[in-house]
Parts: structure tokens; sequence; C-alpha cells
């Protein structure tokens, strides 16, 4: 499997990276690089094992339920480009 | 899936039946106290992200950690919806980008949910009952609010709903029609309300649908769909749909053809309008989160919670019919709200459950709709309207006084009782103050009695002034029995 120049600039938009029309040949060798090493990858049989999640055997902590955090709306607004009556500013966004 | 086609739900359209396909995506919040990956609350009005955590605006490096009450709340959905369980469940990431979603993804399940095929009984009508199949129910996160009318180039963001826990429940295309599709919203935020899973509250957007349209001609294949996004009324749902339905059929019969796209319902204008352009929009790019491990739990956690489920409408519908000899026509109205079911049954324990049901129904249920009020608005007890239907049942009063004196204990209140006590509101049931009564209007009406011989109707007519001159105490019965005797009348 291999990527085209096509496929490079939708990647780039779907994750909003900005991609020069210069950067696009090297981006697509990158990532054929990567997918020919997922190929290797591929040639191991795996049929039947089950996708490993963890390294160490166990189980996800679960959480009781509570209110233990928030009311912290400096901290969650410090880094807002743009901030009013504690809500985040960002450009108009309607469809 | 091709069952057989209802003649009845077809729309005629210029060029002969269409039939439509409905399947519908709800998304319930799940009532718990802090959010499905945070401590953060989930009271709803908060000020602007106070109920925020470092975790739900996705600041670098925070880690989610699951909220075990979700889990057991999605659960017991899953049982409510007679649906299998999975004790092993995994999360995704969906991706895509929007202000108010900080992560750049929504924490879902895409391969695997921890809730597989189930089903709902719907009754669309007093006489038709449908089953609409559940596809799944998966755990995800909600995003936050963006506002877009406080600034002219600017939209406010706040993320207090960001990372509340939501059940997205999926149905089958197994509806026919706008009715069909009510009755099921209806039932599910019946169930999800009896199992306290979600309260139901549609006005804050605490259940929401996106509805699936798509029209065929009656036995052919699934015609293209298109996604109605977050209609959030019941009402709105008939509506976005009548709409839909005959826009693509407008323009199929016109010879074009459906783009398959997610819509937007206007209220105002009753009508659904295009919402993304770029199809581009839907590639989500789903992979397994990395930051979190497979959801597992036993088969003795889900039997537990299953023993410990509240009685849900259909059973208690079921029972009440048994029961109380109710119809049921009225067994649904009763079970439709647990409160009400509750209510009811407190009026009826002990006493005749239909005329508990007539009570309960019809005069109570009919005052508080008119102000538009629930049964927990309700001014009167049911210990209060017990002891009314007692009054009837022993014959102290008439059903016509019980009437006057549900007007008094509802506006005023007090012990119905004593009330009959203190205003005289006992029926006449001696039958020689009734005779009396009649004597006297028999007396100061002779032509009218020289009538009723000949035209026993006029018996009705008596009957009302004698109830006149005893103020309405009169057993009507005995009345009735009286008269006909003394006016000669079989």
């Amino acid at each position: 499997m291999s990527v085209d120049e096509k496929t490079v600039r939708r990647i780039a938009h779907l994750a909003r990276i900005a991609v020069t029309d210069e950067e696009v040949p090297h981006l697509q060798g990158e990532l054929n690089a990567i997918l020919s090493f997922v190929e290797q990858l591929n040639e191991v049989d795996v049929d039947g094992i089950e996708p490993m999640t963890s390294v160490t055997p166990m189980t996800m902590r679960k959480r009781q339920d509570g209110v233990t955090d928030g009311y912290c709306v400096d901290k969650i607004l410090l880094n807002a480009p743009a901030a009013e009556d504690n809500f985040f500013l960002v450009p108009k966004v309607v469809e | 899936m091709n069952a057989p086609v209802n003649s009845k739900k077809l729309i005629k359209g210029a060029t002969g039946d269409w039939e439509i396909v409905l399947g519908l995506e709800i998304h319930a919040q799940v009532n718990s106290q802090a959010k499905l990956f945070s401590g953060a609350s989930t009271e709803f009005g908060g000020d602007p992200n106070s109920h925020v955590s470092l975790v739900d605006a996705a600041m670098p490096g925070m880690l989610p950690v699951i909220n075990e009450e979700c889990v057991r709340q999605a659960i017991r959905t899953g049982l409510g919806l007679n649906a299998q369980v999975n004790l092993r469940s995994t999360f995704d990431r969906k991706n895509y980008f929007y202000p108010d979603l900080p992560q750049g993804y929504q924490i879902s399940q895409f391969k695997s949910p921890i809730v597989g095929e189930g089903e709902v009984i719907v009754d669309v009508s007093d006489n038709e009952t449908i089953t609409v199949r559940i596809e799944r129910l998966h755990l995800e996160q909600d995003a936050g609010k963006s506002i877009h009318d406080l600034h002219p180039t600017l939209s406010f963001v706040d993320l207090n709903r960001s990372g509340v826990a939501l059940m997205e429940i999926v149905s089958k295309p197994d509806m026919r029609s706008s009715e069909e599709a009510k009755a099921f919203v209806t039932k599910l935020r019946t169930i999800l309300r009896y199992l306290g899973t979600c309260d139901g509250d549609m006005e804050k957007g605490n259940l929401r649908a996106d509805v699936n349209v798509s029209v065929r001609r009656p036995g052919e294949e699934l015609g293209t769909r298109c996604e109605i996004k977050n209609v959030n009324s019941i009402r709105f749902i008939g509506q976005a749909i009548e709409y839909e339905a005959r826009r693509q059929i407008g323009i199929l019969e016109d010879g074009g053809s459906i783009d398959q796209e997610t819509r937007l319902f206007d209220p105002g204008k009753g009508e659904t309008r295009s919402m993304r352009s770029k199809e581009e929009a839907h590639d989500y790019r789903y992979f397994p989160d990395p930051d979190l491990l497979p959801l597992e739990f036993d088969q003795a956690y889900v039997d537990d919670l299953a023993q410990h489920l509240p009685e849900l409408p259909d059973a208690k519908k079921t029972r009440f019919i048994a029961d109380y000899a109710l119809t049921a026509y009225d067994a649904g109205v009763l079970v439709a709200e647990r409160s009400s079911a509750d209510f009811f049954e407190d009026v009826a324990k002990g006493r005749d459950g239909k005329t508990a049901a007539n009570w309960v129904i019809n005069e109570l249920f009919g005052r508080l709709n008119k102000k538009g009020e629930d049964i927990a608005a309700s001014p009167m007890s049911a210990a209060q309207l017990g002891e009314i239907v007692d009054l009837i049942g022993e014959g102290v009063i008439s059903g016509k006084i019980a009437k006057d004196l549900f007007e008094i204990v509802y506006n005023e209140g007090g012990d119905p009782r004593q009330i009959v006590e203190t205003r005289g509101m006992k029926q006449v049931t001696d039958t020689g103050a009734i005779e009396a009564a009649i004597d006297a209007i028999i007396a100061s009406n002779p032509e009218k009695v020289e009538q009723a011989k000949a035209k026993p109707t006029l018996l009705g007519w008596f009957v009302g002034q004698v109830m006149k001159s005893t103020g309405g105490k009169a057993n009507p019965q005995a009345v009735n029995e009286l008269l006909k005797a003394k006016l000669g009348i079989e």
C-alpha cells in the first residue's frame, strides 16, 4: 500500500496541518516508508491472537462517582488566546 | 428487514405510493454526579467553564479515568432494553475538529460497544404495537457548547458539558411513520426514566435524537438516507420526518436522486436544511484509544444489576391490567410516568381499581394537564383522592357530589370525610326526605305529570328537579325508582 500526493494533502487537511506544495513529495516519501514497514509487520501470522492492549495483564481502574475536580476556570482559560466572561472566544464557527 | 408493507403507513406521491423508513440514534445523558472520564460536575447551568477539569479541557498529559457509575447505568439501560450486555468493550477515538471539542476527538465506542442488540415494544395507538430492534448502545463523551449570537465575528465556547457521559442508543431502521418514531422515543424516554439512568429532559438537551430518513417504493430496497441531527423535542421529531420524507419524495418524483447528507431541522420554519456540504467532514478516522484499557466486568455483576432493576413499564402495565382490571389504554396512560403509576397504586390499593383509575386519569390528570403540570405538582395527595373514592364506594356521597368535593379538596385541601360532614354533602338515602321532595314537585307541575304519562323520557326532567331541590344530595338511584313509581312510568 502506498499513498499518492492527493491523499497526503487530504490527510494534512483532516489533521488541520498546513502543508506547502514543496513539502508534499517529501511527506509522501516518509508516509510510504512507514507504510512499507507496516506491510513487513503484516507478514507475521497473528490469526487467532487477541490484540494486546497492555504489556502487563491488568484491568482498567475505575473511579467512584463523585465531584472531585473542576471549579478552576482561571487555570482552564490561562492559555486561551482570547476569553471573555469566562468563555473561550474563537473565530465564528457557524455551519 | 422487508417486513410486510403496512398500506396505511404509505405516503401518496404524484406517481404512486412511498414507504418511509426511519432509524433513530438517541443521545441520552447518563445520570451521574461526575463526568465520564473526569471528576468535574455534570450539573446543568453552572457558570461558564466552571464544571471543567484539566482533563475536560484536554490539557497535555491529562489522562481519562472512567466513572464506574456511568458503566453501571449503561449496563442497567441495556438490561432495560432487553439487550445483550458485552462483558468486554473498548473505547475508540472519533476524530474531528470543532472548537467545543478540545481533545480534537471524542472518546466513543465504535468497534465494541458495551451493549449489543435488544428490543423495545412500542404502543403506537390503542390497537397497534410494534417492536423496534435496538442495534447497540455505547458510552461516549458529550461535547461543549458554542454560542454564536453574542458577538459578530466570534463564537463563545463553554466546556461545562464537555466530557459528560452520553449513552448513544441506535435503533434498527424499523419505523415506518413519524407516529411510530414519536412513540418509540416516548417509550424509550419512559424506560430511561423508570431506570433512573437518564432524566429524559429534552428541553435541557439531556435527550436528543438524530433521525435517519429514507423513502422507497413499497417492497423495494432501502433508499439513500439523510440524517437529521440533534432534534430536541418529540413534536419536532415528527415535524422533521414529515418534511424530510416529502422533500425526498419530491426530488425522486422529479427524476432526481438523494444525496446522503447531514441535515438540520429548523423548528421556526418547520423544514430541514443541509448542514455540511463536504462529505469529507465524515472521515472520523476511528482508532482504539491508547489511554484506555478495555472495559471489563463479570456476569455476576450484570446479574446483580438485573436482579435489582425496578419494575419496568411493560411489566407494570400487564400487572395493572391483571390486578386492577384496567383497560390497556388506561394502564398505558398510568404507566407512562413512574410517579403517576405510583400515585395511582396508592389510590387504588384496597379499593376498586377502575374507579381509582377514572378519578386519577379523568379528574386529576385532566386538571393538571390543563395547566401543563405533572403529578408532582398535584395539590391533592393519593390519600385524599383515595378517601373520596371510599366515600363514593360507601354510598356516603353521589358521583356528582364527589366532583364538587374533588374541587374543594383540590383547591382548598383538607380531609375529604370531614368536609363532607361539615358542609352537609352527604347523600340523602332517606326515602322519606326524597319522597317529600318528589311530592312537592309533582304537586306544582301537574301538566308535566300528564305529559310524562305519554312521554316517559320526561322522567329525566323530574330527576333533575328533585336533584336540584335536594342540592344534588339525593341518591340518584332512589330518586329514579321513587319517581317511576309515583308517575306510573315503567
